[in-house]
């Protein structure tokens, strides 16, 4: 898992079937990469569904989150309308599991991202990082903890 | 390991002995299945241990899956400030197959709210801050879903059945 300090990865992933997130468009603005295993885990314990009711807080910190799965972006878009989420889910499909791989959060078994979380600063720097155990969806006390820790710089 | 924040205050919705050792606390949604299935499980516990528990309610509705969760978080709220939460909060769930808005008039009738003062605190913004108050607390505690429950300020990695199961080893 890549450390505190680092740089992050620049990537570029399908967000829809015709739209592409590259993350050096959004320097300036801080960043939250949520990499899960899969779309589709039960409702009320979701982790994205989490995120989607919180999506008020992490803009009073000026930050932008991505889910990121190995999932497509056609499966992304069927399981984003079902529950109705307002940020975009990157397919890190083709080649499969790239971006996760780069950010050391790849489960090879599996063949699926980990439950990992990201925090990167303005300056396209990894401020904060959490690997978390698959079956435990971490929350977003973490997230807001480091967000706030940025803002206070 | 999450622990509450903030803590338990005169704030709070509290139910059970005011001098408890055992405090839970339950961050939840009244349209939840899950909460929904806690509730009867939690009201055992209450029974079975008494004044050894005090219980506290947080409201942690998510709106974006539940379409009703928030408007039934501020219908218990609003019977909050007619001093009738409990009664409220337990019709909610004994009847969450038929959540709508007709319940929560049917429901505010039932326990014997003044109507008029119950649906004008139900749209108040003092009321909505205070749910929203309520899932922030939940946010900042690191709750990752409904129901979540914190016993003794910190996080319990379990749902109402293990709640159960561990009280009732740790009080044997």
């Amino acid at each position: 898992m890549l450390e505190k300090g680092a740089l992050a990865p620049d990537f570029e992933l399908n967000a829809t079937p015709d739209q592409k997130i590259k993350l050096k468009d959004f320097r300036g603005k801080n960043v939250i990469l949520a990499f899960y295993p899969a779309d589709w885990s039960p409702v009320c314990s979701d982790q994205m569904a989490l995120y989607n009711e919180m999506l008020k807080y992490f803009n009073k910190y000026d930050a932008q989150i991505f889910g990121i799965s190995v999932d497509s972006v056609w499966c992304h878009l069927a399981f984003s309308g079902d529950r109705k989420l307002h940020f975009p889910l990157l397919a890190d499909f083709e080649p499969k599991g790239k971006v996760s791989k780069a950010y050391g959060v790849y489960d090879e078994q599996i063949g699926e991202s980990k439950r990992a979380l990201f925090v990167i600063n303005k300056e396209g720097k990894i401020a904060w990082n959490y690997l978390s155990p698959t079956a435990v969806n971490p929350g977003a006390d973490g997230i807001l903890d480091a967000l706030e820790e940025l803002s206070k710089k | 390991m999450s622990t509450l924040k903030p803590e338990v205050s005169a704030k709070d919705h509290v139910e059970g002995g005011k001098s408890a050792s055992i405090e839970i606390v339950e961050f939840g949604d009244y349209q939840c299945p899950y909460c929904g299935d806690a509730f009867p499980l939690i009201q055992e516990i209450q029974d079975t241990f008494g004044d050894q528990i005090k219980f506290v309610f947080r409201n942690f509705p998510l709106q974006e899956v539940h379409q009703y969760a928030l408007s039934a978080a501020l219908a218990a709220e609003a019977a909050a400030l007619q001093g009738k939460f409990w009664e409220m909060h337990d019709a909610l769930y004994e009847n969450q197959h038929r959540i709508g808005d007709d319940l929560f008039i049917e429901l505010a009738k039932t326990i014997g709210l003044d109507l008029d003062k119950f649906k004008k605190d139900a749209v108040s913004v003092e009321i909505q801050q205070r749910i929203d108050d309520d899932f922030e607390s939940g946010i900042r505690s690191g709750v990752n879903g409904t129901p979540s429950f914190y016993v003794n300020g910190t996080k319990f990695d379990g749902d109402a059945s293990n709640l159960y199961q561990m009280l009732k080893e740790s009080t044997a």
